[in-house]
């Protein structure tokens, strides 16, 4: 006969009720690690998605992630000549909040290389990747879009194509993604004033210089883009990503690129280290505190729970060592409820998390591993909450039943 | 009863043609020290025999309690000796044997409360006390079933304590008592609780159950109106242990 069962059966509601609470709070500590994963996911996506060997920067800043970089997108040509080199493409990148079909739309617009990267490597759930190098973009679902939809931004209208899941970016924002040449649009997009002040501007400085004189027909581009206009100077991109030729040595054509006076380089691991200990270090370092703190007062409360019903059977325990029973039943039975009052309470907060985590506006990630983790560590607050229950226990003389 | 330690006189009330069921001499037990010293027992001796059913009678703060806990190798005695059967459990200030073990197997246990597990049925409650002295699950059902039966509550077996009365409570507490057929059943006012119809009930039982079962009783009891139970009656007053006033009749 298990002592342990039958007291639970008969006692089922109550026990139903201790579980609950204990689920619920373990679920909050699952939610927690989850934010934490999420987060630091959310920071490396793009990074650990874009799948560049290389990225090449700014000279002397830590990249696009952690301040402003800005490069001509020239780079690309140039990081393309040098030997191992297989892909180059800019990294073009910024968040806008546009007003869109009455509610705000609040994306990252990236900037895909057409046409070496018209977006095949997103994880497309729906729809396509670019098949023309304008006025074409693929969000993430997050953002609410939908396949067909037009969506004005600047002076021009983007055709949702494509839906990719859970690209955001370490803000938690839906990614969007069009060609480089778009995102430099929108990203400069200069209302019809601004432009005719600018090249009225352009033509007088245009006039006073040779140039006007060997090319005329510049002053026909003054209109355009700056980086529209070779004579102007090329267009700034964030960054430039490089991939690496197999048997090639990633460090080697780092080092190489590095050696440019006018850029930086950093491995993927470098920037993505760089991403974590830079602009989500301070958030990754306060959640995950607070998910240790989570874990050590929900161990606590669980201590209590499980010596508190420990003590409502003292009475039962003095009896039972009166009639004679080992030690190990009495151990049997507290520990037997402890462990199954953890089990219920993780069972519990997993269903609940799985039904909840999904609706919470950032990601939560619960990765397995952790729930393992959870699990170990609920076992062994459990036995290690029954041991002051079993202390009480064992210290229990067989004559309180007398009294 | 002597309040000396003799043997002789510890002897003296025991069977003639049998082993005492239990036989202690000298049995003092002193609470706290100084000032607060408190002396519940006092060199105390008790023989029972198998099959004989006892009174002890007393005073409130007597030592009645304390002296079954002695017995029951609830608490270890101050000084003094105690024999079960043929196997002597204590002496020379220490217990000789492993005593949840000797609980279990030679020892049983009624209360002024019943104190059964309160989630364990009536039937499950016996067969508990069973199987913690490692009888077969089966098998402690069946002979927890039929106890209840022996003891009048069979048709409550499947009942919860809560849903059972004092008196049918009480017997299955006799019950779980009996349920490893100990030599020695030691009850401390087991009708204190109940109205004096089924408090005598109770104790018929116990009756009942020292002649039938062979087995030795002590009940220590309030209720005068009984006593014509018991074999015979033992007194206590401050701790002291004498032979009853009234002989009873067997
Ligand atoms: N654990 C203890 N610590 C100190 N003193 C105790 C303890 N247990 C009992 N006593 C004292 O020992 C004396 C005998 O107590 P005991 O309970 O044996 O009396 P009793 O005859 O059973 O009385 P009652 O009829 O009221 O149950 C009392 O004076 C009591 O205060
Ligand atoms: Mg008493």
């Amino acid at each position: 006969m298990n002592l342990a069962l039958k007291d639970i059966r008969h006692g089922l509601g109550r026990f139903v009720l201790t579980g609950t609470g204990i689920g619920m709070l373990l679920m909050v500590v699952m939610g927690m690690a989850g934010i934490y994963r999420g987060l630091v996911e959310e920071a490396t996506l793009l990074v650990d998605r874009s799948g560049a060997d290389l990225w090449i920067v700014q000279s002397g800043t830590r990249g696009p992630f952690a301040e402003i970089s800005r490069l001509p997108r020239s780079i690309e040509d140039r990081a393309l000549t040098v030997p191992g080199v297989i892909h180059a493409r800019s990294f073009v990148s910024h968040t806008i909040q546009r007003e869109y079909d009455g509610r705000p739309l609040r994306v990252m617009i990236q900037g895909l290389s057409w046409p070496t990267d018209r977006g095949a490597w997103l994880p497309i759930v729906s729809g396509r990747a670019l098949r023309q190098g304008h006025y074409e973009m693929i969000a993430d679902a997050s953002s609410g879009l939908k396949p067909g939809e037009r969506v004005p931004l600047g002076k021009d209208i983007y055709t949702v194509v494509g839906l990719t899941q859970l690209m955001t970016s370490s803000s938690g924002d839906p990614m969007a993604f069009v060609s480089v040449a778009d995102a430099l649009a929108i990203q400069f997009d200069q209302p019809g004033e601004a432009i005719r002040v600018e090249r009225i501007a352009r033509l007088a400085r245009l006039e006073n210089i040779d140039l006007h004189r060997t090319q005329p027909q510049v002053g026909d581009r003054a209109v355009q883009p700056a980086g529209a206009i070779p004579a102007l100077g090329t267009a700034m991109v964030s960054a430039v990503l490089v991939n690496v030729a197999p048997g090639y040595d990633p460090m080697v054509v780092g080092s190489r690129i590095a050696a440019w006076p006018d850029v930086s380089v950093y491995s993927h691991n470098e920037q993505r280290d760089l991403l974590l200990h830079g602009s989500v270090d301070r958030a990754r370092r306060q959640i995950g505190l607070f998910a240790v703190l989570l874990l050590v007062v929900a161990g606590v409360i669980m201590a209590l729970i499980l010596y508190t019903l420990t003590l409502d059977k003292i009475h039962d325990i003095a009896m039972l060592k009166l009639m004679g029973a080992r030690t190990t039943v009495i151990l049997a039975l507290i520990m037997q409820q402890a462990v199954l009052l953890g089990g219920l309470g993780l069972g519990l907060a997993y269903a609940l998390g799985r039904w909840i985590f999904p609706h919470f506006p950032r990601r939560v990630v619960v990765l397995d591993e952790d729930v393992a983790r959870l699990a170990v560590i609920v076992l062994g607050i459990s036995l290690a909450a029954s041991v002051l229950g079993i202390r009480k226990a064992l210290g229990v003389e067989p004559n309180e039943v007398l009294s | 009863m002597t309040d000396t330690p003799s043997a002789p006189a510890a002897l003296a009330n025991a069977a003639p043609d049998e082993f005492p069921a239990v036989a202690a001499t000298g049995l003092t037990k002193t609470y706290g020290d100084g000032h607060t010293e408190v002396r519940a027992v006092c060199e105390a001796s008790v023989n029972v025999a198998r099959g004989e059913i006892v009174a002890l009678l007393g005073p409130s703060g007597a030592g009645k309690s304390t002296l079954l806990a002695l017995l029951g190798l609830i608490v270890p005695p101050s000084t003094g000796r105690i024999a079960i059967g043929d196997q002597v459990v204590f002496a020379d200030g220490q217990f000789q044997v492993r005593i949840q073990r000797f609980r279990r197997e030679h020892l049983g246990f009624v209360f002024q409360n019943a104190n059964l597990m309160p989630f364990l049925t009536a039937v499950e409650n016996v067969q508990l006390a069973m199987e913690i002295n490692d009888v077969p699950s089966r098998a402690a059902r069946a002979r927890a079933m039929e106890l209840l039966d022996y003891l009048g509550v069979a048709e409550r077996a499947d009942h919860l304590p809560t849903k059972l009365s004092g008196g049918e409570q009480q017997r299955v507490a006799v019950a779980r008592a009996l349920a490893n057929e100990p030599s020695l059943i030691l009850a401390d006012e087991p009708t204190a609780a109940l109205d004096s119809v089924r408090g005598r009930q109770v104790m018929e039982l116990f009756r009942k159950v020292a002649h039938e079962q062979n087995a030795a009783v002590l009940v220590v009891t309030h209720d005068h109106r009984a006593l014509d139970v018991f074999d015979r009656s033992l007194e206590m007053e401050d701790g002291k242990l004498r032979r009853g006033r009234r002989a009873l009749p067997v």
